[in-house]
């Protein structure tokens, strides 16, 4: 996790805040650094992690992972995280007996165009067992990322029931959390993909939004990040509302500052 | 004080914002984005409908019943009830706890109610529910739903919507409000133009500098069209508090006091002329216009007329010829 993140957003793992849904996304840059935060984040926090990781291999967020002080190998032997790794799933399913369940079934099926049995692995996933009970505070379920869901073939509508169902379960019933990540088309007007971004932006209690600079590639600073606490009326100030921030990514952390602060430039 | 004592008075004064929404009766469509949510406008309604003494049922599709009570106290909470469709709305769970027929049917089983006295609808949102049901089945639905006619027999209606199946009309003399939630960035044009023809008052939020402001657009029976714009904030209590004054511009009006830059003064040459100036630029002669005075003046060398000489110092190599080539020309 970065710390300066953390100030940012006024959390430490200690007392992170239950039931809330962030959605992170990115416009032209790559947002992957918010996820390797969150999900090295909510270890820390002693929370149960369900991470859905559609996009990279368990070996590539170790890795990034061991940067930051978490070991996903120890954390997943100890039973406080639950990996579902899309990339080898998907092509196990082929090789599967069809009569069972599968979380990726809809790459399997035409007509069933819907997310339920993945729904049904992250319900299992952070059921609460007996011997767990005391052992992790929270729930979190994690999503890397929702867009490639689109590309495999589903609706947006499809993705934002199952978001839908999930915000029942973890977040409600089980006053967890969840971090989801949705890529931002821009320009490319992709219809099913502002559907799905703007209807969890919607839902969202947090909104973390990487942007490139709209200047072009810079070496000092990698991008923008903008933080959105949407919600019911606040008493605090609407000034509080919404950030902006510029950062660059180090090697094993993130630096932010304020928009023409860069320490390059001063 | 009921709405209909408000609008008689709405002459002499000017209503408060939430009144004169509640006044019209019909669909009031509240219409936000992602930066400028709706859900505590349209709670604050709720609250304004159940202090009237209205019964309110919620048909709640986005937020949990625990979240949406959140914030009304128990006088407010009795009279709220709330259909929920959050938990279980396509039946996945399969326990028996979801609604039956899922959210059309929970839909038209509030057009069915039959308690009675008057009552307001709340839909959060109508973004939900045009993205799982078809439009015109929610625009059927929702125009059954906020329909106040008592005779359903003679309504030229039910001959202009021959498809439209069965559901039943609220008995004579019930009044029907309907809030509906709408997330504008989610749906097309078309969608959003067909519910917020069914609206008589549609309401779109914006804001600017960290203030919320109300864009209101009234569609009273046979008047015109009328808009109001009304900056405001949602108390914790979902209760309404009115700014008052202009909007702020967000661009700058030029100053009145600052009299026109006149682009003639301070110039480096005459854009005028005196009348003398303007008698010698009539008489003068242009350069190539011939006239006779000056074919005499070519032709005579005039009395100051400088006779030029050329010197020429022949080279070795010049045929010195004394003969004139022009002399067998005949002209």
């Amino acid at each position: 996790m970065f710390p300066e993140l953390n100030n940012l957003l006024n959390t430490t793992p200690d007392r992170a805040e239950q039931g809330k849904l962030t959605l992170l996304c990115d416009a032209k840059t790559d947002g992957s650094f918010l996820v390797h935060h969150f999900l090295s984040f909510y270890l820390k926090a002693d929370y149960k992690v369900c991470f859905v990781a559609l996009i990279q291999s368990f070996s590539h967020y170790n890795i990034v992972g061991q940067k930051l002080g978490v070991s996903l190998t120890a954390a997943r032997e100890r039973g406080q995280l639950v990996f579902l790794e899309g990339l080898k799933s998907a092509v196990d399913i082929f090789f599967r007996p069809q009569e069972e369940p599968h979380p990726l079934q809809f790459l399997r099926e035409a007509n069933t165009r819907n997310l339920q049995p993945l729904y049904e692995f992250v319900r299992e996933a952070l059921k609460p067992t007996d011997e767990e009970e005391a052992a992790w505070r929270c729930p979190v379920l994690l999503v890397d990322d929702l867009s490639v869901l689109l590309s495999l073939g589903l609706g947006a509508v499809a993705v934002l029931d199952f978001i839908h169902y999930c915000r029942a379960t973890v977040c409600w019933e089980r006053k967890g959390n969840i971090v989801a990540l949705v890529h931002d088309s821009g320009d490319a007007e992709d219809e099913e993909n502002d559907i799905l971004l703007n209807g969890l932006s919607h839902q969202s209690h947090l909104i973390l939004r990487a942007e490139g600079l709209a200047t072009g590639f810079c070496k000092d600073v990698h991008g923008q990040l903008k933080i959105l606490w949407r919600g019911p009326s606040q008493p605090t100030a609407p000034r509080d509302r919404s950030l902006t921030y510029q950062y660059k990514i180090q090697d094993k952390s993130v630096s932010f500052f304020a928009k023409g602060m860069s320490p390059a430039v001063l | 004080m009921t709405p209909s004592e408000g609008v008689g008075r709405g002459m002499e004064s000017v209503l408060e914002m939430l009144e004169s929404l509640l006044a019209l009766g019909g669909m009031v469509l509240l219409r936000d984005t992602v930066e400028w949510e709706g859900r505590s406008l349209l709670k604050a309604l709720i609250k304004k409908s159940a202090l009237y003494g209205e019964q309110v049922h919620v048909l709640g599709c986005e937020v949990s019943e625990e979240e949406f009570r959140e914030g009304f106290d128990s006088n407010i909470n009795s009279r709220l009830v709330y259909h929920d469709l959050f938990r279980d709305p396509l039946n996945w769970s399969k326990t028996g706890e979801a609604l039956p027929g899922g959210p059309l049917e929970a839909l038209r089983a509030l057009c069915r109610r039959t308690d009675p006295g008057p009552v307001t609808v709340a839909l959060d949102s109508l973004s939900w529910l045009l993205l799982h049901l078809p439009c015109t089945t929610l625009c059927q639905a929702l125009h059954a739903l906020s329909r106040q006619d008592p005779c359903p027999g003679l309504h030229p209606e039910y001959v202009m919507l021959p498809s439209m199946h069965y559901i039943s009309c609220p008995s004579p003399g019930k009044q029907v409000r309907v809030l509906g939630l709408l997330h504008e960035e989610l749906h097309g044009p078309g969608p959003v133009r067909a519910l917020s023809s069914l609206a008589q008052a549609e309401v779109t939020l914006s804001g600017a500098l960290g203030q919320a402001s109300a864009h209101i657009l009234y569609r009273r029976p046979r008047q015109h069209p009328t808009h109001q714009t009304q900056r405001f904030s949602i108390l914790p209590d979902f209760s309404l508090d009115l700014q008052g004054g202009p909007l702020l511009e967000p661009q700058p009006q030029p100053d009145p006091h600052t009299p026109p830059v006149d682009p003639t003064n301070h110039l480096t040459f005459n854009l005028r002329l005196s009348k003398k100036e303007r008698e010698a630029k009539d008489s003068l002669t242009l350069p190539f216009q011939f006239s006779s005075e000056k074919q005499q003046a070519l032709l005579r060398p005039g009395p100051g007329q400088a006779t030029s000489h050329i010197f020429y110092e022949p080279d070795a190599y010049d045929d010195l010829d004394q003969e004139d080539p022009d002399d067998d020309l005949d002209i």
